[in-house]
């Protein structure tokens, strides 16, 4: 029944920190190599930092699993040094098609505006993504990965955690001053640490099956209520490398999962979607509810969650594996600041608040988007009838007509290590947004903003911004002398004139934008950066 | 709630409404509101003043029947 891409076994290997007589120390352990323990510890060692990754399994991701990988993720990846790769190699896309029965609603692209190094999305199968980042991480530091080292004890102390750890060989205990639990939606630490993981679970099941198959299809997301070969149902067509197919059926409440993932069973269903002449075969296939879910903290003292661990919501939208990068991607280099001594532990009180908020609007859209597809109550499938009727003549029908709001990067708006603006601005990105990127002329060669912004604090500003040098282990990008900016865009997306300074963080949000600034606001605006806000 | 604009012709609009619905099945009938509500959204193009009859709505219904 599987075919396609073929798993390989990473080899356990004995450390010697099983040969101590004493428990080794390790500054950061993460507990889980998935997507998101992984984008953790490469951010975490490109930083300085030295990272011990556990890992209970042997193997990559099982199935393609979270599938589209979105412009703020393959931005992080850049930074990493695998989004090249996972360019590559996934299906780029930026359109989605919504129908209703056989016909097309409306189609909407994710991507309008030309200048962007990254599409809106790509589609690569997790498996592939956890490869780059094990290759990455392994060019880094070839030890930091530990196979089926299964963690199965964690006492949290006030200044360090000890981790109990069974390998094949046996067990063996460790102490670190910080554990990132990346351990997904059942995480072992989160049980440990005996924490409640409130929320709310869906009832309806799903079907997700990967297929192989040679087709013409375009690489768009395209999204059915109600089709024609699955009546009263949704049903989702997604294409991905390799000649792999991800198709999404619901299946109601009352499906039962032996009977729904008999391969006669499935099969049936593909062909009435497919049509009798199509070859295809199965890769994988899962029988899924799903729930939305999340740590009141992410954070409890020396003990970090990240990902599903902290979080978990519907597929719809693509927010369960981005979110989780850009949980990564946010506290990589708080703690790298902390641990360096060059930041307060109070610094990452702001991980716990920014990604806090990411995960509620993360939530929030799930629940908004699952209402939409599975109606819950008889008004909601009737305003839902109505909608979808509606949104084939009336165009402003199709803004409530919900497949899934895609997941975008999430903007800190209450960020802690924010500055207010203190005048009006018509353009550009607010404190805790995202800074964009933008193609520039470095050196005479083309080149892309973001990677002068790689990794430090930055400063970005115009050639005229006075006050903007002799700051601590701040790069200055200045327009007309580091970049020129020959297309404009830098200056449009950024309202960039000659006295525009914009402080933009290690991961690429910014934190505070000036007109012509003192000396002293920028000095004040980076002491709020990294935590040291005057009260 | 305040009223926002006075209707020129109250009843004709009103007189509108139900002609509108008359002979419709109980079934149709709640479509057809539906889709007058989501019409009428749009026509206001105000996201606070549909949030806000939105509310006046149902805190009448409240006052009402208790609902």
């Amino acid at each position: 029944m599987t075919e396609g891409f073929h798993y390989r076994t990473y080899a356990y290997a004995r450390s010697a920190d099983q040969d101590r007589a004493r428990p080794a120390h390790h500054p950061v352990v993460v507990a889980g190599g998935g997507l998101v323990g992984l984008t953790m510890a490469v951010d975490l060692v490109q930083r300085g930092v030295k990272v011990v990754v556990l890992d209970d399994g042997d193997q990559v991701s099982v199935g393609s699993r979270s599938i589209c990988v979105a412009q703020r993720t393959l931005e992080i990846f850049n930074r990493l040094g695998v989004g090249a790769r996972c360019r590559a190699k996934g299906v780029t896309w930026n359109t989605g098609k919504v129908f209703r029965g056989d016909r097309l609603l409306y189609a909407f692209d994710l991507q309008p505006e030309g200048g962007q190094r990254n599409p809106a999305f790509v589609n690569l199968q997790q498996y592939y993504v956890e490869i780059y980042l094990i290759e990455r991480l392994a060019e880094l530091d070839p030890a930091a990965l530990r196979w089926r080292n299964r963690v199965e004890g964690v006492i949290a102390r006030e200044d360090h955690v000890e981790i109990g750890i069974v390998t094949p060989e046996g067990g063996y205990r460790v102490t670190c001053d910080w554990l990132i639990a990346a351990d997904g939606v059942r995480s072992t630490v989160r049980g440990a640490l005996g924490l409640p993981f409130p929320g709310e679970a869906f009832d309806d099941r799903f079907l997700i099956t990967d297929i192989v198959m040679k087709s013409a299809f375009p690489p768009e997301r395209w999204f059915w209520f109600d089709p024609p070969f699955h009546a009263g149902r949704s049903a989702l067509l997604h294409k991905q490398p390799d000649d792999v197919w991800r198709i999404d059926l619901q299946l109601g409440p009352e499906a039962r999962r032996e009977e729904e993932l008999r391969e006669d069973r499935i099969v049936a269903r593909l062909r009435a979607m497919l049509g009798p002449e199509v070859a295809f075969s199965i890769a994988w296939s899962s029988l899924y509810t799903f729930q939305c879910r999340r740590l009141k903290h992410f954070r409890h003292g020396r003990v970090i969650f990240v990902g599903d661990a902290a979080h978990t919501v519907s597929p719809f939208g693509a927010r369960g594996g981005n979110g989780g990068v850009q949980d990564a991607d946010n506290l990589g280099w708080k703690l790298a600041a902390v641990l360096a001594g060059e930041a307060p532990e109070a610094l990452l009180g702001s991980y716990d608040i920014e990604r806090g908020q990411a995960a509620d609007e993360n939530i929030l859209n799930s629940k908004r988007a699952t209402d939409f597809i599975a109606p819950k109550m008889p008004a909601m499938a009737l305003f839902r009838e109505a909608v979808l009727d509606l949104a084939t003549e009336h165009a402003f029908a199709r803004a409530f007509v919900n497949s899934g709001r895609l997941s975008v990067a999430a903007a800190y708006t209450d960020s802690p290590l924010s500055t207010a603006d203190t005048e009006p601005w018509n353009a550009g990105p607010a404190p805790g947004a995202p800074a964009p990127d933008s193609p520039v002329t470095i050196d005479g060669r083309q080149g892309w903003l973001h990677d002068l912004m790689h990794d430090g604090t930055t400063i970005l500003c115009g050639s005229r911004a006075q006050s903007c040098d002799g700051h601590l282990s701040v790069r200055v990008v200045r327009e007309g002398d580091d970049v020129e900016d020959a297309t404009g865009l830098v200056a449009r997306r950024y309202g960039l004139d000659s006295t525009v300074a914009y402080l933009v963080r290690p991961d690429g949000h910014v934190a505070a934008r000036f007109r012509d600034p003192t000396h002293g606001a920028v000095t004040a605006a980076l002491a709020r950066l990294h935590g040291r806000a005057a009260a | 709630m305040t009223t926002r604009r006075g209707l020129a012709r109250p009843d004709d609009i009103y007189q509108a409404l139900m002609a509108a619905q008359s002979g419709l099945s109980p079934e149709d009938a709640e479509r057809f509101r539906a889709r007058l509500i989501l019409i009428l959204a749009d026509r206001l193009g105000d996201d606070a003043a549909v949030a806000e009859a939105i509310a006046a709505a149902r805190q009448d219904l409240r006052r009402a029947t208790g609902a």
